[in-house]
C-alpha cells in the first residue's frame, strides 16, 4: 500500500506539471467537444487527433488521448439527453430515458445526474484500477477464445431476455446487426464478403454510421411531422439541478454502474458499450417500477452513465499492463504508445513507472476537470433546446454528415448513414429495438474469430465449450436464458 | 379475415431477408463445421434470424394492425432522406461548403419555409462556420469542389 501510494505521488508529480496539466485539460475539452458533437466518437476524434501528438513527449501524448477518451464519454451523454442522438455509442442507452426526462422538462436534471454519476464512477474506478490491476488483469488473462465466445453470447441473451419488448423480437434485431457485421474481409481467410462490388465494405460497416443513422437521422425522421416541434420549454434556473428524490434515486444505480462497468471494462471487448447496456438492463430488472423505464427513469441514466465512465477506466487495466487492447479505442491508444517508442505489456510498470503512474495521475485530474466543465456548461448545453427545430435538425443532419464522412474519408459511410436512418425509421414505427442491432454489429468480428478459432484449438470439438469451466458456466447460465425467455412467450401467448 | 398486423409483417419481412441472405451466402466457402470458413457465420446467423422471424411472425396473431400505423410525417421524411441522399452524392463532387450551403438551404427555406434570407443567411454561416472549425482548427480533410471551394 505504502509503494502505491510512493508510486502515485511521483505519478502526481508529473501529472501537475503545468505542461502534462494543460495537455490533460485540453484532451478533457477537445473530448468533451468530440463527445457532445453528433457523429464524432471518441474512436474518431482520437484517430483525427493522433498526428497531432507526434511531436510531444509520451507522457504528454498518452495524458492528451487519455482525457479525449474520458472527455468523450462525458460529452457523449449530452446530445443523447438532449436530442436522443448518442455522441458515441456507449451513450446509447442514455437516449432512452435521459430524453424522455428531457421531454419532462427535467433535462437539466439528466445532464447533472449523467455528470455527476460519471465523476463518482471515474474516479472511483481509478481507485480501483490502482488497487486491483494485477490480480484483475491475472483474471482477464485466463480468457481464451472459447470463453470470449461464451461471454458474446451470454451477453447478446441477456440483453434480449432483459429487453423491454419480446425477447423473438430483440433476438431478430441482434441477429440482424450480427449479419451487419459479416459484411467484409474475413480476418481468417480474407474472403470478402457481401461486397457488390463496392471495395469500401472490405473493413466492415463501420459502427459510427450505423448508430448514427439508426438513432440520430431516424429521431430526426420521426420528429419532422411532429406538431408543435419547435416549441421546446427552455428549463428555469432551478431545474438545471436533480431534486432531492432524483439524487436519491441515482444514488444507488451509480454505485452498481460503477463495479459493472469496471468489471466488464477490463474483460476484452467493447466493454464501455456492453457495460452501459448490462446497467441499463439490471437497473430495470432489479427496480420497483420497470414501467418507468423508456419514459425518463433516473436510474436509467445514471445506471449506464456510471457504467460506461467505469468501464472506459476498467478498459486501461489490459491496456497498460498486459499490452493487451480490450476495444478499438484502446488499440488505437496502444499504438500510439508504440509510436512514441513505449513498449506496451507487463514490463511498462516495472520500466517507465513515471509514465504509468502519471497516466492514472492524470486520470484523477482529468475527472477534476471535467467535472468542473460540465457542470457549470449544463446551462449552456440545455440552452441548445433553444434553438428552434426548422434550424436544428438540419444542422444536427450536417453535423451528423461530417462527423460520419470524417471517420474515414468516405461517401460510402454517408449512404450507410443514409440507409440506417431509413431502417431506423421504419423499425420504430414498427416498434422494433435498435439498441441490439448496435450491439449485434459491434460483437460481430469479435464472435466470430473467438468461435472459428476455438474449433482450430480443440481441431473441430465442439466440446471443448463445455471442458472449460468458465466458458461452460456462462454458456450454462445464456442457455438458462434462452429457456425462461421461451417460457414467458408461451405463457404470454394468448390461447384462443 | 384478420388484417394483417405489424409483428407478421414484420416478421415475414425478416424472413424473406434471412432467405436472401441464405441464397447471396452459396457463394462463400461454407468450410465444415469442424473446421467453418468464411461462409459458416453468415449461414448460421441468417438461420436463427429466420427462426427468430417465425417466431416474431407466430406471436403477431394479435397486436396493431399495419394498416393503423401513422406515416403523417412521410413527405418531411421523404425530403430529409432525399438531402442526406444529395449530401452523399454531392459532397465529393460540389465540395462540403456548396454541398453543405444547398443541403441546408434546401430544408430551412423550401421544406421548413422559413424565407430564402433566413435560409441564405443560416446555411452559408453554418457551412462557412463548421469548415473553419472541422478544416482550419481541427485539421479534418474535408473535400473540395471543382472550384476551389
Amino acid at each position: 500500500m505504502v509503494e502505491i501510494l510512493q508510486n502515485l505521488a511521483l505519478g502526481f508529480s508529473t501529472a501537475l506539471t503545468p505542461t502534462v496539466l494543460m495537455y490533460a485539460f485540453v484532451g478533457c475539452v477537445v473530448g468533451t467537444l468530440v463527445g457532445v458533437l453528433p457523429g464524432v466518437g471518441p474512436l474518431a476524434g482520437i484517430s483525427l487527433l493522433l498526428p497531432a501528438t507526434y511531436g510531444m513527449n509520451p507522457t504528454s501524448a498518452i495524458v492528451l488521448l487519455a482525457g479525449i477518451y474520458y472527455g468523450a464519454m462525458y460529452g457523449g451523454s449530452t446530445t443523447s439527453i438532449l436530442m436522443r442522438i448518442p455522441g458515441e455509442v456507449a451513450s446509447v442507452m442514455t437516449c432512452v430515458d435521459g430524453y424522455a426526462m428531457t421531454q419532462k422538462g427535467r433535462a437539466g436534471a439528466a445532464l447533472a445526474i449523467a455528470a455527476v454519476g460519471s465523476f463518482v464512477a471515474g474516479t472511483l474506478s481509478i481507485v480501483a484500477l490502482m488497487l486491483l490491476a494485477p490480480p484483475l488483469a491475472e483474471f482477464a488473462l485466463r480468457f481464451g477464445p472459447p470463453e470470449n465466445f461464451a461471454l458474446l453470447v451470454l451477453g447478446l441473451l441477456a440483453l434480449a431476455y432483459m429487453s423491454s419488448g419480446s425477447m423473438p423480437k430483440s433476438l431478430t434485431m441482434a441477429a440482424l446487426g450480427l449479419l451487419l457485421g459479416m459484411i467484409g474481409i474475413d480476418t481468417m481467410s480474407a474472403f470478402f464478403r457481401f461486397h457488390y462490388g463496392v471495395a469500401e465494405l472490405g473493413d466492415g460497416i463501420g459502427i459510427v454510421p450505423v448508430a448514427v443513422g439508426l438513432f440520430g437521422i431516424s429521431e430526426i425522421l420521426l420528429s419532422a411531422g411532429r406538431e408543435g416541434k419547435a416549441e421546446i420549454r427552455a428549463p428555469r434556473l432551478r431545474e438545471l439541478l436533480p431534486n432531492r428524490d432524483e439524487w436519491r434515486a441515482s444514488a444507488a444505480p451509480i454505485g452498481r454502474g460503477t463495479v459493472l462497468g469496471f468489471l466488464i471494462g477490463i474483460i476484452p471487448g467493447p466493454g464501455h458499450v456492453i457495460s452501459s447496456f448490462v446497467s441499463y438492463s439490471v437497473e430495470r430488472r432489479i427496480s420497483r417500477n420497470p414501467d418507468e423505464f423508456g419514459h425518463g427513469a433516473v436510474a436509467g441514466v445514471a445506471g449506464p452513465e456510471s457504467a460506461n465512465n467505469s468501464a472506459t477506466t476498467g478498459a486501461f487495466v489490459p491496456m497498460l499492463a498486459l499490452g493487451l487492447p480490450s476495444g478499438a479505442i484502446p488499440a488505437i491508444m496502444l499504438a500510439a504508445m508504440m509510436i512514441h517508442g513505449i513498449a506496451p505489456g507487463p514490463m511498462l510498470i516495472q520500466q517507465q513507472p513515471e509514465l504509468f503512474w502519471s497516466v492514472i495521475a492524470s486520470m484523477y485530474v482529468g475527472n477534476v476537470v471535467l467535472l468542473i466543465l460540465n457542470l457549470p456548461f449544463v446551462g449552456i448545453f440545455v440552452n441548445i433546446l433553444r434553438i428552434p427545430y426548422s434550424y436544428l435538425y438540419p444542422a444536427i443532419l450536417a453535423f451528423a454528415t461530417v462527423g460520419v464522412y470524417a471517420v474515414n474519408n468516405s461517401v460510402v459511410d454517408v449512404w450507410i448513414m443514409a440507409g440506417a436512418g431509413l431502417a431506423g425509421y421504419v423499425l420504430r414505427k414498427l416498434d422494433f429495438e435498435l439498441a441490439p442491432i448496435i450491439l449485434g454489429l459491434v460483437l460481430a468480428p469479435m464472435l466470430e474469430l473467438s468461435f472459428r478459432q476455438s474449433l482450430a484449438m480443440s481441431a473441430g470439438s465442439y466440446g471443448i465449450f463445455l471442458s472449460r469451466p468458465i466458458a461452460a458456466v456462462m454458456l450454462a447460465v445464456a442457455m438458462t436464458l434462452l429457456m425462461l425467455g421461451i417460457r414467458s412467450i408461451f405463457r404470454r401467448t394468448p390461447r384462443t | 379475415m384478420h388484417a394483417l398486423t405489424v409483428d407478421r409483417a414484420a416478421g415475414a419481412a425478416f424472413a424473406v431477408f434471412a432467405l436472401l441472405v441464405l441464397w447471396e451466402s452459396r457463394s462463400i466457402p461454407f468450410g465444415t463445421f469442424a473446421e467453418p470458413g468464411p461462409g459458416a457465420l453468415p449461414v448460421l446467423l441468417a438461420l436463427t434470424l429466420l427462426i427468430c422471424s417465425i417466431a416474431v411472425f407466430a406471436g403477431g396473431r394479435t397486436g396493431e394492425r399495419l394498416v393503423d400505423i401513422r406515416w403523417s410525417e412521410w413527405r418531411h421524411a421523404v425530403a430529409i432522406l432525399g438531402t442526406c441522399c444529395f449530401l452523399a452524392l454531392a459532397l465529393e463532387r460540389l465540395g462540403y461548403r456548396l454541398t453543405i450551403f444547398v443541403a441546408l438551404l434546401t430544408l430551412v427555406s423550401i421544406v421548413e419555409k422559413k424565407g430564402w434570407t433566413a435560409g441564405i443567411a443560416f446555411a452559408g454561416g453554418f457551412s462557412l462556420g463548421t469548415h473553419f472549425l472541422f478544416n482550419t482548427l481541427l485539421k479534418v480533410p474535408l473535400p473540395r469542389g471543382p472550384f476551389g471551394f
